[in-house]
């Protein structure tokens, strides 16, 4: 048996050779699975990048035009596919430059490795051309991250910084190579990760709870279900629609964990939180028990704490015990994936029909459809409205796209309109809210599903924070869909001083250069569209191109994102006008 | 309002660089001061401890505890009330020798943990622990002899109920 176990294990490992530690930094990328990295060389990481052009046949690299692009793009990849996306970059302001996209992928919980060059080993602390401690820059926004100063410890590092990233509630992770930790030599041989002493991946499940749990779902005669991400992360999607349609609950999605259940399923009762649906906010403070399925309370979900479901039992399915009671106090917190939990509750909870509590969900969703929707969708008005391109979007995908947007009021529509038939299909920096996410990340997503329609949805400010990556569509052929909703405004930002700072609309406005012409200058097809009748034959051309495609349209200026929940308010106070 | 009082916190950890800087910033991030801190080897061997005193709520340090646990090089983390544990701390106060015969001075190292530890032609040095009130006290009565040097260290603490660290450590291994 023991000599069993020896074989098996030196199996895993492979052959030692001595190579440099820069060239063993791609074949740990490579014996991870890893095929394709984004990023930008620069002095401190030359021998990895003198590497890559060795290995270009294996390991392929694409050429963003900021650091910022390159993570950005990393995280589209990473949330379409599941697999970490990987980020290169220089020391000093190569490094620097990624710290957005890691606090981003930290909040929403990305797999990232993010490989940095540093100064060479005696330099550090000299203050030396292009040094930055990139190290205590990144800790508080980074699952985990380590600073190389040996080559012999590469293999070792990556293996740990991969199992980090990807395993239990993923996150970002960074690694800082020294110069000369690059150019060394190491005898190369490589075993994965399986386990780290003080790292607790998933909390073991505590089959009490479940039961707990079921026999308050089978007592519930309003119960309510709010999932999260973590049903995508954990591919959790099949077993949480099985647990939803044997107990028939009313379920709603919060921002990041939208796709994971299709938008047409009838138990499909929207998105909760600041501008989600009506249905789901208001009934949040009537529901009996609240079940949350992989989400984290987050303020933009819950509203003011003090009146958020204080009537209901709550139940929390969570992989991370510091998100338990952080927000909202849980009576029961079941702990584990969701895959494994959400399954073995499945004996315990009993087949129920809640048709009356549905049809509360129904009466509300008229109303936010007569208030809202119809105006949105179809409207009356001169201007062309956010929702309506939203509705043309999904008649001509009909819904199997994944739609990339970036963050204000286009992003709220493009959530809330948008219809999704397959999971990992929306993508869109939902914690930390990075304006210029979208055009980079829906690069990496087209390249994490090449096969699938990326529609990037993005606000004319958003757009010209990280336009400069037409140059990595360009360079790419990346065939991205981008589609610029353009009320020369900082829509959302306008839409609060409107409301809460009596129509001040300081640095709000905006002027724009003619985005078609930029786009033509990357050798982009593009065009823009500021009337009713040329909107659907517009959206026509664009989803038929097999090349990046541009589209422009002209919004009516002064368009609200409603329902809201203003900063303070109770779910239930969510208002329609 | 929640009541805002003295917590102890236990921190094992490996011992990597950086992990100072990993576990203060989660103080950091929620604006909390950290009163004293101090880093020493633990019961187990290649484990290190960090002792924090923070002034809070215990809602907040519940959620802290559940922060500094969650770091990848973290093997457990607890806090504790004032009742929960028992705890020291040392100060040395260093002075001219001018004063080491004033009968007052003697008077006041009558204190049971207080001694002189070095003396010197120019300058003698005594050293103190106790409870943190019990170092104030010894500050406040040694100040009129011109400190020329006044240092204590952070808290240290050892918790009346067991810490389930080797259990942690136990199951993983």
């Amino acid at each position: 048996m023991e000599t069993l176990k020896k074989e098996k294990h030196e199996e895993k490992t492979s052959k030692s050779v001595k190579i440099t530690g820069a060239e063993a930094v791609i074949r740990c990328l490579l014996e991870e699975g890893s095929e394709l990295a984004y990023g930008y060389p620069g002095g401190a990481i030359m021998p990895v990048y003198d590497e890559l052009y060795k290995y270009r046949e294996k390991f392929h690299h694409v050429l963003t035009r900021h650091e910022q692009g390159a993570i950005h793009a990393a995280q589209g990849f990473a949330r379409v596919s599941g697999k970490p996306g990987i980020v290169f970059a220089t020391s000093g302001p190569g490094a620097t430059n990624l710290v957005t996209g890691i606090a981003d992928a930290q909040i929403d919980s990305t797999p990232l490795v993010c490989i940095t060059g540093q100064v060479a080993s005696h330099l550090l602390g000299s203050d030396a051309f292009q040094e930055t401690d990139i190290i205590g820059i990144s800790t508080p926004v980074t699952k985990w991250n380590y600073q190389i100063t040996k080559a012999s410890e590469i293999p070792e590092v990556f293996a740990k910084a991969f199992y980090i990233a990807k395993s239990g509630r993923p996150g970002p992770v960074l690694i800082d190579i020294t110069k000369d930790a690059q150019f060394g030599e190491l005898d190369f041989s490589y075993k994965k990760c399986e386990k780290i002493r003080s790292y607790r991946a998933t909390p073991k499940f505590d089959l009490n709870k479940i039961k707990e749990a079921a026999t308050i779902i089978n007592a519930a005669k309003k119960p309510f279900i709010v999932w999260g991400q973590g049903v995508i992360i954990g591919s959790a999607e099949q077993e949480f629609k099985n647990f939803i349609e044997k107990t028939d609950i009313p379920s709603a999605s919060t921002v990041l964990g939208l796709s994971a259940l299709e938008t047409n399923h009838p138990l499909n009762v929207g998105m909760v939180g600041m501008h989600g649906n009506y249905a789901p906010n208001v009934l949040t403070n009537s529901c009996d028990v609240l079940i949350a399925i992989g989400m984290r309370f987050d303020d933009r979900v819950t509203g003011n704490l003090q009146t958020y479901a204080k009537q209901a039992k709550v139940i929390h399915f969570e992989i991370d015990p510091a998100e338990v009671d952080k927000n909202v106090k849980t009576d029961v917190a079941v702990l584990g994936t969701v895959k494994e939990t959400l399954v073995e509750i499945m004996q315990y909870v009993h087949k129920a029909n809640h048709k009356e509590w549905m049809q509360e969900f129904d009466k509300l969703l008229q109303i936010e459809k007569d208030k809202v929707i119809n105006d949105q969708l179809n409207p009356i008005k001169p201007g062309l409205t956010m929702g309506e391109v939203l509705g043309g979007i999904n008649k001509e995908t009909n819904g199997d796209a994944v739609i990339v947007s970036d963050v204000g009021q286009h992003q709220m529509f493009a959530c809330r309109y948008a219809d999704f038939i397959k999971t990992r299909s929306s993508v869109t920096s939902g914690g930390l809210g990075t304006m210029g996410f979208a055009l980079p990340a829906s690069i990496g997503a087209k390249m994490g599903v090449p096969n699938r329609e990326v529609i990037a949805i993005i606000g004319d400010g958003g757009y010209q924070m990280t336009c400069n990556e037409l140059g990595t569509i360009l360079q790419t052929k990346a065939a991205v869909k981008i589609v610029v909703l353009n009320n020369s405004y900082l829509g959302m930002v306008r839409q609060w001083q409107e409301l809460f700072f009596d129509k001040r609309y300081a640095s709000t406005e905006m002027v724009s250069p003619d985005f078609v012409k930029l786009a033509q200058a990357y050798d982009i097809e593009a065009q823009r569209v500021s009337k009713r009748e040329d909107l659907e034959a517009a959206i026509k051309t664009m989803v038929a191109s097999k090349d990046a495609y541009f589209l422009e349209v002209v919004i009516e200026q002064e368009d609200n994102v409603f329902p809201m929940i203003p900063t303070g308010a109770s779910v239930s106070d969510i208002r329609l006008s | 309002m929640e009541e805002i009082k003295n917590f102890t916190f236990s921190v094992y950890t490996e011992n990597n660089v950086g992990i100072l800087n990993r576990l203060s910033a989660i103080f950091l991030k929620r604006h909390i001061n950290i009163e004293s801190m101090t880093v020493s080897k633990s019961e187990i061997e290649h484990v290190h401890r960090f002792t924090f005193v923070v002034n809070i709520s215990e809602v907040q340090a519940r959620k802290v505890v559940g922060q500094l646990e969650k770091q990848i090089e973290v093997i457990g983390a607890f806090y504790h009330t004032e009742d929960e544990i028992i705890y020291h701390e040392t100060a040395l106060f260093k002075i001219s020798t001018e004063y080491l015969y004033d009968e007052n001075i003697q008077e006041k190292l009558k204190f049971r943990r207080a001694h002189i530890i070095s003396i010197t032609e120019r300058y003698f040095v005594i050293e103190a622990s106790g409870l943190k009130e019990d170092i104030d006290n010894m500050y406040e009565k040694l100040k009129p002899y011109k400190l020329l040097q006044f240092v204590r260290s952070g808290r240290i603490a050892i918790t009346r109920p067991k810490m389930a660290i080797s259990e942690l450590l136990a199951e993983i291994n």
